[in-house]
Formats: C-alpha cells, structure tokens, sequence
C-alpha cells in the first residue's frame, strides 16, 4: 500500500469543525435532559417551598421562608429518625458485606462471578415484593416465629415486626449490594503483591488485614457508605411496611405532604432541606476522605 | 311474599355461594340491639325534600348521549364480587351490563380521601378527564372541596327516579350536599372497633377497651385523622359537632399518652383489616363493612365489629360524577340503576355497609325465606336484621358525622392530630 | 532473594504457608468459617425469595397468603387472573423498555464524550451525575412533581418514562464509562487511517467492543426503571406499574398472583445472567483460542 502522506490525512475543515462540536453533540440529549427534568425540577422544588396558601385558594409565591422553620419544628423527630436508622442499616450492611467481600475477591477463584451473580440476583425482584416477603418471614405467627413460638423457645408476645429493628434490618437489606459491590471492586483490585510483600516479611494475618488489605480498600468503603447511606437514609417503603409506632422517617413524611395533605410548600421546604443536607454530608465526606471519583476518574 | 322481579339463577345469593368456597355461618356482630324497625326509624329522621330542577344553561346533559362504556373507581371491597379459580366477576356489573349494554370497567384505586384527591385534583385543576366517570368520595373535606371548586358535574334528577322513589328519607336530605344536587349514596358506615375475641380474650364494649395496657402493642388505630380524632372525641364524651380546638387537643393528648404507652403496635390505613386478621392486632378502629366481608373471605367468624357504647362515627360514601367525564349518561344511569330495591339488596348481601335503600331489608329476608342451605338461611336473616346494616334509631342517636371543618380549622385539626399520629 | 535449599519434596510456597499462618486448626477454621459465612449470606440473601417462590404455591384461601395451607399449581395455571395486576404488569414493561432504550443511548453518548474528549461543562456533567445520587429518590420524584405541575403537564405514561429515564442516565453512563477504561483506541485510529468516518468507526469497531458493557447498562437500567417505586409514585398520576400495584394490594391481602408473577421475573432475570455470564465466558475463551493461534 502506498505511503500515507501527511497532508491527505489532514481532515477538511467541515470535518475538524464536526470533531471539536463531537463531544457537545453527544452530550446535547442526555445532558439537555438531565437539564430539563433534573436541573430545572430542582429550581421549581426550591420556588415551591417560598409560596404559601393552600390547595383550594391557591400557591402564590411569597418568599415564605417561614415554611422552613415550621417544616424542621413539627417533623425534627422524623428527620432524626431517618439519620438513625439509615446510619444503622450502612453500618450493618458493612459489618456484613465486609467479609463476604473479602472472601470472593481473595478466596473464591474463579467462581468469583458466580458468587458474585448469587449476590446480585435476588434484587432483580421489585424491592416492594422482598420488603413484603421479609414481612411474611417475620410475622408474628409466620413461617419462622409461628414454630419457635409453639415449642416455646420464644415468649408469646414477642415480636419483630414494627419495631425499629425490623426497619434497620429492611434497609440493610433492601441497599445490601449498594455496599458488597463497591467494597469488592476495591478489594478485587488490590494487588496480591503487596500482601505477598506483607507476608513476607512476617506480618500476621491479623496485621496484613489491619495494615494492607484494609487501608488499601478504604475508596470502596467510602463509596459503599455512600452509595447505601443515602438511600437508606431516605427511603420510606421499609418502614411502611415492617415499621411501626415511633419508626416513621422523613422520606414519608415529604411523601404524604406532597400526596395526602396536599400543602406543596411546606412539602418542597422539607424535600429541599433534606436534599441540601444529604448534599452537605456528601461534600463534607469527601473532603474528609479525599477526592474519591465515583464517576470512575 | 312474592318478589316483584324474577331473579336469573346466577344472581341467586345461594347459588352464588355455593359457587365461593366455604359455607359461612355469621352470629351476629353486635350486642344489643333488636331487630330493625327501619321505616319507622327513617321516619323519624328528618324531612325528605323533591329536588327541583332549576334552569340551566349549556348543561352537560342537554348533549351527552350514552357512549355504551362506564368508568367506575371505587374502594376495595365495596361491590359484590364472585372469585372462582381466581378470576374476579361482578356480578350485578354484569347483570347491569346485559340489561342497558354499558360495559363497566370497575378499578378500585381509592384507598383513601386524601391521597385520592391529591391525584387527581392536579387534573381537575387543569379542567382535564381524569379517566372515571364515576368516583365514590366520603363526605368530609375533600367531598366539600370538590364541590366548592366546581369539580363535580350537575346531577339531572329527571335521570335519577329510582333515587327518588326508593332512597331513604334521612338519605334524600344530607346537609352535606343539599338538594342532592351533585351526589347521591353509594353506601354508609360507622366507624367502631373490630376485634378478634380469641385473641382479647373478651368482648370489646366501650372505647377505652383500646386504652387497655392489657392490650399492650397489639391495638391498631386508623391513620385517617378524621376517624381517629372523632372518634377520641366521643369516646371522651365530647360531641364532634360542638368541639372546640381545646377539645381537640385534649383527645389529642390522650391518643398520645396511648401511643407512649406502647399500646398502639401502628397507625394504620386500609390495611389495618390485614393487620386485624394477620393477628398482628387483636383489637383496632375498624370501618364496619370490611370486618363482615373479611369474615367472608376467610370463610370464618374470627373477627367482629362493634359501635362502642359511647357511641360511633357514622359516615357516607357518595358517587360523583367529576368534571370532564367522557361517559356522564352511562354513568347516572348506572347510578340510578343500583337504587332498585333487588339491586340494592343483593349488593348488601356483599357489602354489608348501610345501604341507602331500606326497602332492600325486604328483599333479602325473602332470600333468607328462599335459601335452600340452612347455613345460608341463617346467614341471611341475621343480614336482614343486623343493626350494623340496618341501624336502628337507638344506634343512630349514639352515632355522629365527622366535625365540619373550614380552612383554617382544617388546618389546626390537621397539626393537632398529625402530631401524634405521624410519630 | 538468596536460594537456600530446601528439603525435597517441599514446596517453597507451602513452608512459607505453614511459617506465617499458624496453627493448624487455626488454618482449618479459617477455611472453614469465612466461606461458611459468605454462604450464610448468600442465603439470607435468598430467603425472601424463598418465601415468595414457596408461597406462590400456598393454597390458600381468601385474602391473606402468610400461612401455608397446602400445596397447589393453581395460581400457575392462572397468573393474569386479576385484571388490575396484569395492566400494571403491561405498563411497567412498556414504560422500563421505553426507558432502558432512551436512557442507554443518551448515556452511552454521554461516557463516550467524557471518556474521550475533554471539553467545558465536563466537570459540571460529573456533578449532575453526582447530585443525582445525592439528591435521593424522594427528593427527585418531589421535585419533577413540582415541575409537571408548573407545567401543567399530565401525569401519566408519560411523566413515569420522563422520570426513569431521569435517573437512569446516571447509571447507564457510569457503567459504560467503567467498560470504556480499558479501550484501547489505537484501534480506531486504526480504522480512520484506512479512511472510515467517524460514523462507521463507531459503528463497525467501538460499538461492537463496547457492546457488553453497554448491554450490561442497558439490563441494569431496565431493572432500575421496573423496580422503581419512588419517583414512579409521585409522578404516575392515575397509573398503575407492576411495584405501585403490590404497594397498594398490601392494605387488603395480596393476591398469590403476585408471588407468581415475581417468580417469573425472578427466573428471568437468573436465565439472563446466567446467559450473560456463559456468554462472557465463551467469547472471553474464544479471544484467548484465537490469540492462541
């Protein structure tokens, strides 16, 4: 073939032009609707939260930052609800995964995927009709407690559903892989060499977890935490479902001022303050543990 | 006695039966009280009014023609209904649906009041269908708002003369709605306490039996605050009707010492029937009807239902025809359609609320007297007399309507009450 | 490292196993324990799954299906018996196709211009993507339901495929993103010094490289968009979708239906993976026979 000469392989003008416009062409769809129904809902949730009036005589915008203050008095309980037990359900789902983790990126070989496909499945159900199951298995006379409490090995009136532990559990539950994943990732990606290197000189099992294995897949923790915190923190389907008296969280609390009691502005006061928060933890968190690119770098 | 109408076989309640899965024997629900004397007591009640069809311009109903096809949102467990390998039928939908060619697509997507409205009010905002003809709202705040903002079509009452001619007097003259002008009853009810003996251990009389610590965690209290609070305030003593915001507060105070107890396990809302009969509750604040038709689809009388001695909510569910509705002529004939007598008391046979026609008890007497299954027969008399269905006037005095309330006082009511139950 | 000779027959690995590990039974333990409880895990995984798969076979009666009362294929036989469930069934299939299409082309366009160019806004496209997952479901269903009202857009069909496309385009670009990595873009250079247009490049050489990964995003995003409850709650309006069916269906009983219907999602959704992975497993064996070549 003969030599490509330098000039010929210099594109057109119109072609140049079309490569410097390439990457705002291809993100023009996705990033213009991201704009339009990310973006611009968010300006209309915070312009909602300034209005007042009521759904028969109408919203008007008023600057009404009064939504505020009384969003945070009458619901500050529910939002410290929803720090409690969706921190709970993040440290829970860790302690667990952790291990699991550890185990299939270090010890599973090649049926790595295997397990981690045996991970992954379950949540391929609606999360809505394995909340519902957790609530079967559980019930106070269901599958599990129904036998235990007929040969006597619990008391009677005891129970697990509509307490605090049954929601914690849910949520944990409900975000697991939210955490077993990235923590995999990181874990999977350590290099045997360095272990190997610990090992050799004389480090203990004990001490190559402390000192190798477990700085080095800090990144997938922070992510994990990250990844399952939010949402638990924010979810209101579990603790419908298998919560109680005391159990509710603000996720419901938005939900039903925005379905139920239809007061629009005291609703988007409290979905904003909650988003402006969940934001402040996520920017304070990664400052704290450095810059860590979720997006894949 | 002879029926005006020749019932076809597959509306006979006992072949119907027959067709579900267990024979049902029902004792009676509630203590105390006697047999019916329903005319005399309806008598007694109030005035009946003739509404009068005043002049209107641009009606809906000088154009609309019957389009063949009707819309109909209700709630869970309000119609007849016949499961068989489980397939779902209607069968008095059908019944309407050979007699005037109307094919009914029934959804059930009204769980409560509010979220209801919260849905579909966006829509009527916007003057746009919201895809039913015909809607059933309980009379209260949202029944007044949808009024108040011109959200429900006129009702014509030339097209109504089954209504006229056979709904109870007390039910011709709801001050809610006067002159019937934009609803008609689907069917009533009380709001009271179901419970289920085995697990209580006793019979549940008054409202403080849900106070009781014996009952510690297992007690379920509805999420509606408008059940809830009305019915703290008769329990207390305190009639709705001339409650003030300090009355309020005080039934509020004593829900939330309640609640701090321990004694509620949830506030719920429909599903407190799961929770009733899951044994996750053995006593709760219970709408009348649903206690009756869990009892029958359980095939058992595990649970029972009783107004307190202190007395009881007594409320109604109304059809409404909303604004924008594609099928207006298909709907108010349907609506007129369920007020015949025979209609009327088959539906109750199912429903077991307080059906808006009295002369529906006769008909279902005569299908007791009919039925071949003793089981049946005495299911069926029991209907016919039971004051839950068929209150008498005693009941009726001890029972109240929801307080009326305007804007401001929806409002206050609202955080006073919200404050203990969302917790 | 000096070779010091060892007694034959022992490895150099194995002496060191036993110099650093320790005890025997601790050994032993050790094997025995940590995959011990990772299949622990696994199987508290399961166990709702269990229950559902198992209670879809419950005879039972009425309205209630949390106490097993014998054995039967009925609800198999009939699993479109309630009319309502299959609708919502239908609508969250259209409306999760509808989206995994959308959200899967806008974010693989997007992961290839970040992955390959850098131009201004990148920055402020990472945290958009950021803020998507900060901002929580409940917070985003909220605050399109305050934008459709504005606007007075309708609720419906509509609005729920806006949404899932909404926060699915996240994901999608992440995920491709992530397969993207390890390209090697000599190979369409390659291509575009023997004359293709950018178009055909990708067509005939990126997309089929990157079309593992883009399907695995696509996958995902239709499970995200058919599971999802939150947004799809406060924008559906009227509608119904298969997880805002059961919600409901929970205040009176649920039918076995749902069991049933779950159970076929389920298998679905295994058969997939399992294909998915066989398929992997095949081509990756394919490449390394014919590099072997």
């Amino acid at each position: 073939m003969a030599a490509v000469t330098h000039e010929s392989r210099r594109p057109a003008l119109g072609l140049r032009w079309g490569r410097a416009l390439a990457p705002y062409l291809l993100i023009l769809p996705g990033g213009g609707w991201m704009l339009l129904f990310f973006l611009l809902p968010i300006l209309t949730l915070g312009i909602t939260s300034l209005e007042s009036g009521d759904f028969i005589n109408g919203f008007n915008f008023t600057w009404q930052f009064g939504n505020y203050t009384s969003g945070f008095s009458l619901y500050s309980t529910q939002f410290l609800h929803a720090i409690e037990f969706g921190g709970a359900a993040t440290v829970v789902a860790l302690v667990v995964a952790y291990p699991a983790a550890y185990w299939i990126a270090f010890h599973a070989g090649s049926r790595k995927s295997a397990y981690l496909l045996a991970v992954l499945l379950p949540f391929f159900v609606s999360f809505v009709i394995r909340t519902l199951s957790w609530g079967v298995l559980l019930s106070d006379n269901g599958p599990l407690f129904g036998p235990l409490k007929s040969a006597h090995l619990l008391p009677l009136d005891f129970r697990v559903l509509a307490t605090p532990v049954a929601v914690t559990g849910g949520l944990a539950y409900t975000f697991f892989p939210f955490m077993l994943l990235p923590v995999y990732a990181s874990l999977e990606k350590i290099d045997r060499g360095l272990v190997e290197a610990a090992q050799d000189l004389f480090a203990s099992k004990f001490e190559v977890m402390r000192r190798v294995i477990f700085p080095l897949s800090i990144p997938g923790v922070f992510a994990g935490v990250l990844l399952t915190g939010i949402p638990a923190i924010a979810d209101y389907v579990n603790q419908d479902l298998l919560g109680g008296v005391g159990t509710t969280m603000v996720g419901r609390v938005i939900e039903t001022q925005f379905q139920v009691s239809i007061n629009y502005p005291l609703a988007a006061a409290l979905a904003f303050v909650f988003m402006l928060g969940l934001l402040a933890t996520l920017i304070i968190y990664q400052r704290i543990f450095g810059t860590e690119q979720i997006m894949g770098g | 006695m002879s029926s005006d109408k020749e019932i076809p076989f597959y509306m006979d309640p006992s072949y119907l039966r027959g067709l579900t899965q267990k024979r049902i024997t029902r004792r009676t629900a509630l203590q105390g009280a006697g047999a019916a004397s329903l005319m005399a007591a309806l008598a007694a009640c109030g005035i009946g009014s003739k509404p009068s069809v005043a002049a209107h311009a641009n009606w809906v109903w000088d154009k609309a023609t019957k389009a063949g096809v009707l819309d109909f949102a209700n709630w869970p467990l309000y119609i007849d209904v016949l499961e068989s390998k489980g397939k779902t039928t209607y069968p008095t939908l059908e019944q309407f649906t050979k007699e005037t060619s109307i094919k009914v697509n029934y959804s059930e997507p009204i769980q409560d009041n509010n979220s209801f409205f919260a849905k579909v009010a966006p829509m009527l905002q916007q003057s746009q269908s919201i895809g039913y003809d015909i809607i059933v709202v309980t009379n209260g705040i949202f029944l007044t708002d949808y009024m108040l903002k011109g959200w429900l079509t006129e009702l014509d009452p030339t097209k109504l003369p089954n209504f006229t001619q056979y709904a109870a007097t007390r039910v011709q003259a709801r001050d809610f709605d006067t002159g019937n002008k934009f609803t008609i009853p689907w069917q009533s009810g009380f709001t009271g306490i179901g419970y289920n003996p085995k697990l209580t251990g006793r019979e549940i009389t008054s409202y403080s039996d849900l106070f009781d610590p014996a009952f510690k965690g297992k007690v379920g209290m509805l999420s509606e605050n408008q059940d809830t609070g009305n019915l703290a305030l008769i329990g207390m003593g305190i009639k709705p009707e001339t409650s003030t915001p300090k009355d309020w507060q005080k039934a509020a105070d004593k829900l939330k010492s309640q609640r701090d107890q321990g004694i509620v396990r949830k506030y719920y809302d429909q599903s407190y029937i799961d929770a009733l009969s899951k044994g996750e509750t053995a006593l709760s604040m219970a709408w009348s009807g649903d206690i009756f038709q869990a009892n029958l689809s359980a095939g058992n009388n595990n649970l029972k239902f009783v107004i307190p001695s202190e007395g009881g909510v007594i409320w109604t569910d109304n059809m409404c025809i909303p604004l924008g509705a594609s099928h207006p002529v298909d709907a108010i004939t349907y609506m007129n359609w369920v007020y015949q007598p025979r209609i009327a008391a088959t539906m109750a046979e199912y429903i077991e609320y307080i059906t808006p026609v009295p002369s529906a008890q006769t008909f279902i007497q005569q299908d007791a007297d009919a039925a071949k299954n003793a089981a049946d027969k005495a299911s069926l008399s029991e209907l016919a007399k039971d004051p839950a269905i068929f209150p008498s006037q005693d009941v009726l005095a001890k029972t109240s309507y929801y307080r009326v309330l305007n804007s401001a006082e929806t409002t206050q009511w609202n955080n006073i009450f919200n404050a203990v139950i969302i917790a | 490292m000096a070779e010091t000779a060892l007694p034959s027959g022992v490895k150099a690995e194995a002496l060191n196993e036993r110099v650093r590990s320790g005890p025997k039974w601790r050994r032993k333990l050790g094997a025995i324990v940590l995959p011990g409880y990772t299949h622990l895990v696994i199987l508290w995984l399961f166990a709702p799954i269990i229950v559902m798969v198992i209670f879809g076979f419950n005879d039972t009666r009425g309205r209630l299906n949390i106490v097993w009362s014998g054995f039967t294929l009925k609800w198999f036989a009939d699993p479109f018996g309630v009319t309502a469930l299959t609708t919502a069934v239908y609508t969250s299939l259209l409306t999760a196709t509808l989206g995994a299409l959308i959200s899967t082309v806008m974010g693989t366009m997007i992961a290839l211009a970040a992955h390959r160019y850098s131009f201004r806004g990148r920055a402020l496209l990472d945290a958009v993507m950021v803020m998507n997952i900060a901002a929580s479901e409940v917070v985003m269903g909220a605050a399109l339901l305050t934008l459709f009202i504005a606007a007075n857009i309708p609720l419906g069909i509509l609005t729920i495929v806006i949404a899932q496309v909404m926060f699915s385009i996240p994901f999608v670009a992440i995920t491709v993103r992530a397969r993207l990595v390890g390209f090697d873009s000599s190979l369409e250079e390659a291509a575009q010094d023997l004359g293709a247009t950018p178009l055909t490049t990708f067509l005939l050489v990126t997309l089929p490289i990157i079309f593992p990964g883009v399907l695995a995003a696509a996958l995902l995003a239709f499970a995200l968009c058919l599971d999802d409850y939150v947004i799809t709650s406060f924008v559906a309006g009227n509608v119904q979708t298969f997880p805002l069916w059961v919600y409901g269906a929970t205040r009176l009983g649920v039918p076995p239906q749902v069991n049933v219907i779950g159970t076929f999602i389920f298998l679905s959704g295994a058969i997939l993976a399992v294909g998915f992975a066989a398929l992997q497993g095949w081509r990756s064996r394919r490449l390394a026979r014919e590099s072997a070549l």
